[in-house]
């Protein structure tokens, strides 16, 4: 497997290199929930690697474990044997507080919906977290609003979240997830409630946002949206069955280039007839 | 599509020569499936050979810079407008590999399906990954009519290779469902069936045979 890893620069992934700096790591991770007849195998060992720059798709049937990952990965609930890491700081080795000041500072969340404190305009909900990390108002407002340009909807700064469309609120919903230092965005089935195109544009500010500067697991039962990942984790009854990892896209995508400048596409379709 | 039917159509808008030909092809589909100057020719070759393509008379071709354009006679006019106005042919599926090849699987004792399966969902997801990492290069509206072109034709292999991932879970899926099934004239013959390639390689399975 090792062997097909990709040597050259691969297009839209380049940050998600070896060089790039580990954001997130699960190593050995189970999560065992009851006893006896009643013992579930929620995940079972399961290894992930997430650096700067790369969004991981996670996919898998119903009841496969995606959500147990996630959550393990965000600090919201403890692993039954492994060790996660986010950074260079090991959950294990934190107290309940110390975790929830890192998860606070460090990881963002987008769910399915009901991301938005429905009685919070979209800058006092994006400025919330940092408020809560004992940033002065001011600063915290100033910085819900770069978090909101990144995304492309500052003009939705004062609307409340039931003034805005679902699409917004995802939005504005990630814009939360990665305002000021927040660097790793856990996002659980956000393009669910979205009809596909909008789903689509949901998934390229999240994958601007990424290619910006930070990092990112998108659990999903959708192949197109997977499909804006680096690669994609598959879970079944909580065993990682595959981690594929991206080698040929770069043959494909540079072969794909013979034309000049920005039109590098040539050539990837299936063979005509004469 | 064959190549054929896209040059007639080309053609319909006015004469061009086989280096024009295969540019404008190129261009209005996104360069998606390059043709090779040959490949243009021979097809030309066969149009002139069966009277819906012919040369332009010499005196009005002075300014083309290209070799000998070529024009569609009367008979290549109307099978270019019977192109655009006849749908593709659905009533005999194409040949897909991938589908005789789970199909054959399935049927057979002695390979493991979710084995392929697998192994076909991680490069379909490759695929359906270097379609979409194309489609955010480009802009989010299209402003030309080369840009509307390519934005479909894209749409369309990212559609198909979505459908197919799809039908790869749905195969899974339904594998497992119906579980082992008889072979028929094995049992009857009371002898052990093989252990099925890859059901006892864990390895496989678990990704941890790295
Ligand atoms: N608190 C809990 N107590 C007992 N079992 C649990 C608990 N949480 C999750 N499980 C079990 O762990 C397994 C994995 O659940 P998880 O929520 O991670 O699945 P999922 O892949 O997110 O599914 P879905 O696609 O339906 O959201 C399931 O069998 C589930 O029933
Ligand atoms: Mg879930």
């Amino acid at each position: 497997m090792t062997g097909r890893r990709a040597s050259g620069p691969t297009a839209g992934a380049e940050a998600g290199t070896e060089a790039s700096p580990i954001i997130l790591e699960l190593t050995g991770v189970t999560r065992v929930h009851g006893e006896g007849e009643r013992r579930v195998v929620a995940l079972r060992e399961a290894d992930l690697e997430v650096r700067l720059g790369e969004l991981v798709a996670v996919m898998g049937p119903s009841g496969s474990g995606k959500s147990t990952l996630l959550n393990l990965a965000g600090g919201l609930d403890t692993p039954s044997a492994g060790e996660v890491r986010l950074g260079r700081d090991l959950l294990s080795h934190l107290d309940a507080a110390g975790r929830a000041a890192i998860r606070r500072r460090r990881v963002g969340y987008v769910f399915q919906d009901l991301n938005l404190i429905p009685a919070l305009t979209a800058a006092e909900n994006v400025a919330l977290p940092r408020e809560l990390d004992g940033v002065g108002v001011r600063e915290a407002r100033e910085q819900a609003r770069s978090a909101l340009a990144e995304v492309g909807v500052v003009e939705l700064a004062d609307r409340f979240p039931e003034e805005m469309s679902g699409g917004q609120q995802q939005r504005v919903a990630i814009a939360r997830a990665l305002v000021g230092p927040r660097r790793l965005v856990l996002a659980d089935e956000p393009t669910g409630a979205l009809d596909s195109h909008t789903g689509e544009a949901v998934m390229r500010v999240l994958r601007q946002r990424i290619d910006a500067g930070a990092a990112g697991l998108l659990v999903t039962h959708d192949p197109r949206f997977a499909a804006w990942a680096d690669r994609t984790v598959y879970l079944r009854d909580g065993v990682v069955v595959d981690a594929d990892r991206d080698d040929r896209a770069s043959d494909l995508l540079v072969g794909a280039g013979r034309g000049s400048g920005r039109d590098r596409r040539r050539g990837i379709g299936p063979g005509l007839d004469d | 599509m064959t190549v054929r039917h896209g040059l007639v159509a080309l053609l319909a808008e006015r004469p061009m020569g086989v280096y024009e030909l295969r540019k404008e092809f190129d261009a209005r589909t996104g360069g998606t499936w390059p043709l090779n100057i040959g490949q243009v020719y021979t097809t030309i070759q066969r149009l002139m050979r069966d009277g819906l393509v012919e040369h332009v008379p010499l005196e009005y071709s002075h300014e083309a810079g290209d070799a000998e354009p070529y024009r569609l006679t009367e008979a290549g006019y109307q099978e270019a407008d019977g192109w655009w106005h006849q749908p593709v042919d659905r009533s005999v599926p194409g040949r897909d590999e991938l589908v005789i090849k789970l199909a054959l699987a399935a049927a057979s004792p002695d390979v493991h399906v979710p084995t392929v399966v697998h192994a076909q969902r991680v490069e379909s997801m490759r695929a359906l990954r270097d379609y979409t990492r194309l489609k955010a290069r480009e802009p989010e509206h299209v402003t030309t009519r080369e840009g509307l072109a390519w934005s479909l034709v894209l749409d369309n292999l990212i559609f198909t290779a979505e459908a197919e991932v799809r039908w790869l879970d749905h195969v899974e899926a339904t594998v497992a469902r119906v579980g082992a099934l008889p072979v028929p004239g094995v049992a009857e013959q009371g002898a052990a069936a093989p252990a099925p390639v890859g059901a006892s390689d864990d390895s496989t399975w678990t990704g941890r045979g790295r």
